[in-house]
């Protein structure tokens, strides 16, 4: 490692900081504010939603663990429904991880950092980290996900006490938020056509196998969704590849 | 069975918390990084991986707005659904501006409820 390697470190942390003035993280925190309210109108007290900001991160397994204990779950039943949910967070740590590591980078600091992915970490490194020189990208995403998830924990903290005047429609409005700006990021972020496919099968898959098997609909539609667009974009691929 | 409300310990809601919401969670990612580790950077496992996670955020999208939580319940099914597919053909008609199909989606949203009364 060189030593202007080291000195750089420190500029792509801030570049990946000043991320939070980006419009993904302001509408992230903005989802947060809605989540607050859920959490407050739940009975949840305030050192709980702000312990769970931070340990959990990723806002649908909150909302999912808040409506378990809504709901008098018992622990191993919210567990597994926690669990079920986050396991989309697999293949995207380890889509990203690819993207950010170079041959020197410890593992430790790689499971360190992977708490911080969630959604939006997520678009908004794979959307920015090709103008990232190589070896500062751990440097660049460790900034960005510890600043935004920092400002999220205190934005939590703050509102927590005045976020229950919020009127029913503007909470309405904040829950709405999140899944509009993830279907329009992630579709502006994927660059695949096998991403694509996968995302127009989930949306389909995602209610088609809450029918059938609601415990585990999110898994299913998964796998199944991303396994039939990697096939469909090897035999489009295949095709296009002979003619 | 274990629930949240089983012990009068104030570090009992804590504990249930880091099992159910920290473990939970936190487990898949370190899965993540393994995996993520052993990937090559333009392989077809990774295509696949990357194919099946976005089908899994897809998945918890749909959800989010057919089935949600909260405050957004009180909006009708067909003014949730039509409010983000007009939102996303208005952000897919303006060159993929993300702003724009939020701000079209909301505006129908808040508009849909003001006008039903709601």
């Amino acid at each position: 490692m060189s030593f202007s390697a080291r000195r750089d470190g420190p500029h792509w942390f801030f570049k990946g900081a000043r991320g939070i003035a980006s419009l993904p993280a302001i509408i992230l925190m903005s989802a947060f504010v809605g989540f607050c309210g859920f959490a407050v109108e739940a009975g949840v007290p305030f050192g709980e939603t702000v312990f769970m900001t931070g340990m959990i991160w990723a806002l649908p397994a909150k909302v999912l663990l808040v409506g378990s204990i809504l709901a008098g779950a018992s622990l191993p039943a919210a567990f597994i429904t926690v669990a079920l949910s986050s396991i989309r967070l697999m293949p995207m740590v380890a889509a990203l991880i690819p993207e950010i590591r170079t041959a020197k980078t410890p593992t430790w600091l790689l499971l360190a950092l992977s708490h911080f992915v969630a959604i939006t970490a997520y678009v908004f490194t794979m959307e920015r980290i090709r103008d990232v020189p190589r070896e500062h990208r751990v440097a660049f995403f460790a900034g960005f996900g510890i600043t935004v998830t920092t400002a999220n924990i205190i934005l939590v903290a703050l509102i927590y006490s005045t976020v229950a005047s919020l009127p029913a429609l503007l909470a309405g409005a904040l829950f709405f938020l999140t899944p509009v700006y993830f279907l329009t990021s992630i579709w502006a972020s994927t660059r695949d056509r096998a991403g694509r496919i996968a995302m127009l099968f989930g949306l389909a898959l995602g209610p088609a196998f809450h029918q059938i098997a609601p415990e585990f609909d999110i898994l299913y539609a998964g796998l199944v969704g991303g396994t039939l667009a990697f096939l469909a974009d090897r035999a489009w691929k295949h095709r296009s590849g002979r003619s | 069975m274990i629930g949240y409300e089983t012990f009068d310990y104030w570090w009992w809601p804590y504990l249930f918390i880091a099992i159910a919401g920290w473990i939970a969670t936190d487990m898949w990612r370190w899965f993540g990084v393994l995996v993520g580790n052993r990937l090559k950077d333009d392989s077809a496992a990774l295509t696949w991986v990357r194919a099946v996670a976005t089908a899994l955020v897809a998945a918890v999208i749909a959800k989010l707005i057919l089935y949600p939580t909260g405050a957004l319940q009180e909006a009708p099914v067909i003014l949730r659904v039509a409010a983000t597919t007009i939102g996303f053909a208005a952000f897919l008609v303006a060159g993929k501006r993300i702003w724009v199909g939020i701000l079209v989606a909301l505006s129908l949203l808040i508009g849909g409820q003001t006008l039903l009364g709601l």
